[in-house]
C-alpha cells in the first residue's frame, strides 16, 4: 500500500511542479490535470469515492477544460518575450517556501498525536444522499443558488463583448 | 443447463483460477476479466467496422467491401495490418510528447468505463457503490484527449476540428447526466448492477423496463440523443465530417495512432450503448418472461448491437447538423426537456400506481414536447440575404 | 508507513506541500491564467487536507470532511469559470494577460 501511495503522491506533486514551471501555457494546463487525476487517486485510497469521482468530474472534465479554452481564447500559448515569472519572483517563493516550514512543522510536531490507523468508513451513496438533503440541505441550496449566479455571469460577461465588439 | 450456459464465463473463469494458489486467486479473477474485455470489445469493434462498410453501402445503394474473404469480413484483417504497417509520420513543428499521449489517454479512459457495464448475470467487472458516476466520469476524461491532439498538431483544422468536438461534448454531457439522474431516482442507487436488478421483473409476460414508463422514454430518447452527440456520430459529427474539416482532430495521425484513435471512437460507442440498455432496456434481461433460458449475456450484447445498427442507420440516414444548429438544439431543446422529465419523474414516483400517473405523465411530456419544439426550435425568419465582406 | 508516525502525516504533508507549490505558482507567475492554475492546486489540496481528517478523525460516520470537500469542488468550479471569464473580458480591453503590466486601475 504504501510504495502505490509513494508513487501517486510524487506523480501529483511532480504535476503541481510542473504546471508552476513550465513555459508554455498549455502544458501547465495540461501538468495541473494530471495532479488533479493523481488527486482523484488519493482520495480513492482514502474511501472517498464519491469524492475521487466528483473530482474527476469536475476538475478533469470541466475546470481543466475550461482552463484551456481561456489560455486558447487569450493567446497565452504564445510565451512572452520578457520571461514568464514576474519581477518579484523571489518574494514569492520565500514566502511560499515559509508557508510550507510552518505547515510541515505543525504536522511533524503532532504527528504523535495522530491515530495510527483507523477502520474504513462504511459509506455508501446513499448516506452521503440522506446527508446533502438532511443534514446540509442550506449548504445546498446555497451552492445551488451560487452556481446560479455563477453561470449568469459567466453568460453576461461573454455578452457584454459581443454587444462591445459590433 | 440453462443456468450452466448463463454463467459459462463465470464457471470458466473460476476453474482456471483453481490452478493458483489461494492468495493470488482474486487478483487473477480480476486479471481474467480485464483480458476479457479487451479481447472481446476490440474483436467486436473490428466486426463493426466491416459491419457500417457493408450497411452504409447497403444504404447507399452500393456494394461495400467485398474483396477480402468471404462478402468481405476479412475486410478488418486488411485494414489491422495497413494501419499497423503505416509509417508514422509526426509534423516536425508538432508538440511530440501530448501528440504521443493524446490517443493512450484516450484509449485509456474509454476502457475503463467498461468496468461497471453489467454484461450478464454477475457478470461485472467491478461492483462499485457510485458505478454509474465512475462511467460519466471516464467519459469526461476522453475530452483533455480530443484537446491534447488537435492542440498538439499545430494544424489549424486540427485545432478547429478539437475546439467544435470539446464543445459539443460539453454541451450534450449535461442532459446525458440528467436523463440517467431519472433512472438513479427512481431505483434508489447508483450502482449499474442494482438498476439492472430492479428492471429484472416482469408484470404478466413483459419486462418492467424502464423505456416502457413515459418518463423512462422520454429519458431514453434524449439519452440517445446526447450519446450520438458524445460520440461524434452523425448527425453530430460536424468535428469529424471528411468534407468540412479533413479529419478534423486526427488529421495529422497516421497508422496505428489513427487507428487507435478509431478505436477509442468506436469502443466509446459501445460502452455508451451497453450503459443506454443498462439503464433503460433492462440490461441482461429478457425481453418476455418465457425467453430467460436465453443466458443473459446473450441478451446484454444483441441490444448492445442492435443499437450500434441504429448508429450506422443514422449515419446512412441524417444529414450532418451544423454546429450553431447543434448547440442550439442541445440548450435550447435537450436540456429543458431532461429538466421537465426530472419533475416528471419525481410526480411518478409519489404519484400511486394505476391509470392516473401514466396519463398525467405522458400529458405532460407530450405537451411540453409539442410546446417546446414549436416554440424554441422554431425556424427564423431571416429576410433577404445581406453581405458583409471581410477587411 | 516507512518512517511516518501515522498514514494521516504523509497525507497532510503532501497536502501541506501542494498547498505550498499553489502558492507559489500563484504568486510568481505573470500569466493571469496561471495565477487561476495555482489557486486550484491550493483548492485541492485543502480538500486533500479535509478528506485525510475525515477518514483518520472521530465520527467519519457524520461524513462532514466528505460534505466540505464536495462543496469546495462545487464553489470552485464556479469561481474558477467566473475567473476566467473575467481574464478574458480583461484580455478583451488590455490586449495582455501579464500581470505586471496591469498594476495601475487606470483602464
Amino acid at each position: 500500500m504504501s510504495v502505490i501511495f509513494f508513487l501517486v503522491a510524487a506523480l501529483t506533486v511532480a504535476g503541481g511542479l510542473a504546471a508552476v514551471l513550465f513555459k508554455n501555457t498549455v502544458h501547465c494546463a495540461l501538468a495541473v490535470t494530471v495532479a488533479f487525476a493523481g488527486l482523484a487517486l488519493l482520495f480513492l485510497s482514502l474511501d472517498a469515492q464519491f469524492a475521487g469521482f466528483a473530482q474527476v468530474l469536475v476538475y478533469i472534465g470541466a475546470v481543466a477544460i475550461l482552463v484551456v479554452f481561456a489560455i486558447l481564447l487569450t493567446r497565452g500559448s504564445e510565451t512572452p518575450q520578457s520571461g514568464v515569472f514576474s519581477k518579484s519572483w523571489f518574494t514569492g517563493l520565500v514566502i511560499a517556501a515559509g508557508i510550507f516550514a510552518v505547515l510541515g512543522w505543525a504536522v511533524m510536531q503532532s504527528a504523535h498525536a495522530l491515530p495510527q490507523q483507523a477502520a474504513a468508513p462504511a459509506v455508501t451513496v446513499h448516506d452521503i444522499g440522506v446527508a446533502l438533503v438532511g443534514r446540509y440541505v442550506l449548504p445546498l441550496e446555497i451552492v445551488a443558488l451560487l452556481l446560479t449566479a455563477a453561470t449568469i455571469g459567466a453568460v453576461i460577461v461573454a455578452l457584454h463583448e459581443k454587444e462591445r465588439t459590433q | 443447463m440453462a443456468d450452466k450456459l448463463d454463467q459459462i464465463f463465470i464457471l470458466l473463469r473460476d476453474w482456471l483460477i483453481h490452478f493458483l494458489p489461494a492468495a493470488l486467486r482474486p487478483f487473477a479473477a480480476v486479471v481474467l476479466g480485464v483480458v476479457a474485455i479487451v479481447c472481446v470489445f476490440p474483436g467486436l469493434f473490428a466486426l463493426t467496422t466491416v459491419f457500417e462498410r457493408k450497411g452504409l453501402g447497403r444504404m447507399q445503394n452500393r456494394l461495400g467491401p467485398n474483396r477480402v474473404g468471404p462478402f468481405g469480413f476479412f475486410q478488418p484483417v486488411a485494414d489491422g495490418i495497413k494501419s499497423l504497417t503505416k509509417e508514422d509520420i509526426v509534423p516536425l513543428s508538432a508538440d511530440a510528447v501530448v501528440h504521443f499521449l493524446a490517443p493512450l489517454v484516450l484509449v485509456v479512459a474509454v476502457f475503463m468505463g467498461f468496468a461497471v457495464l453489467p454484461l450478464g448475470r454477475n457478470m461485472v467487472l467491478v461492483d462499485m457503490d457510485a458505478g454509474l458516476l465512475f462511467f460519466f466520469a471516464m467519459g469526461a476524461s476522453t475530452e483533455v484527449s480530443i484537446f491534447m491532439a488537435g492542440w498538439s498538431s499545430r494544424n489549424k483544422y486540427s485545432i478547429l476540428g478539437a475546439m467544435r468536438a470539446i464543445a459539443q461534448m460539453i454541451s450534450y454531457e449535461v442532459p446525458l447526466l440528467l436523463s440517467s439522474v431519472t433512472v438513479v431516482m427512481i431505483t434508489g442507487s447508483l450502482s449499474l448492477t442494482k438498476i439492472v436488478e430492479a428492471q429484472n421483473h416482469y408484470t404478466g409476460v413483459f419486462p418492467n423496463w424502464y423505456v416502457f414508463t413515459p418518463w423512462g422514454f422520454a429519458s431514453f430518447l434524449m439519452f440517445a440523443i446526447a450519446a450520438t452527440a458524445e460520440t461524434n456520430r452523425t448527425p453530430f459529427d460536424l468535428p469529424e465530417g471528411e468534407s468540412e474539416l479533413v479529419a478534423g482532430y486526427f488529421t495529422e495521425y497516421s497508422g496505428f495512432k489513427f487507428a487507435l484513435f478509431f478505436l477509442g471512437e468506436y469502443l466509446g460507442m459501445f460502452s455508451i450503448s451497453g450503459l443506454g440498455a443498462t439503464l433503460f432496456l433492462g440490461g441482461w434481461s429478457a425481453p418476455f418472461s418465457f425467453l430467460t433460458w436465453v443466458p443473459s449475456w446473450i441478451w446484454f450484447f444483441s441490444k448492445d448491437m442492435a443499437a450500434i445498427f441504429i448508429f450506422i442507420w443514422m449515419r446512412g440516414t441524417l444529414p450532418r447538423l451544423r454546429q450553431d444548429q447543434l448547440m442550439n438544439f442541445a440548450w435550447k431543446f435537450v436540456l429543458p426537456f431532461t429538466l421537465l422529465n426530472l419533475l416528471v419523474t419525481a410526480l411518478w414516483r409519489f404519484m400511486d400506481g394505476g391509470w392516473l400517473r401514466w396519463v398525467v405523465c405522458s400529458a405532460i411530456l407530450a405537451g411540453a414536447y409539442v410546446l417546446m419544439g414549436r416554440t424554441g426550435m422554431a425556424r427564423k425568419n431571416y429576410g433577404p440575404r445581406s453581405y458583409r465582406y471581410a477587411e | 508507513m516507512t518512517g511516518f508516525a501515522s498514514p494521516l502525516e504523509a497525507y497532510l504533508l503532501v497536502a501541506a506541500l501542494l498547498f505550498a507549490i499553489g502558492l507559489a505558482g500563484a504568486l510568481t507567475r505573470r500569466n493571469a491564467i496561471l495565477v487561476l492554475i495555482g489557486i486550484e492546486l491550493m483548492l485541492n489540496a485543502a480538500n486533500l487536507n479535509f478528506i485525510a481528517f475525515w477518514r483518520y478523525g472521530p465520527h467519519p460516520e457524520a461524513l462532514t470532511g466528505m460534505m466540505f470537500a464536495i462543496f469546495s469542488i462545487a464553489v470552485a468550479a464556479a469561481e474558477a469559470a467566473v475567473g476566467l471569464g473575467l481574464v478574458i473580458s480583461i484580455y478583451r480591453h488590455a490586449k495582455t494577460t501579464d500581470l505586471d503590466q496591469m498594476n495601475r486601475m487606470k483602464g
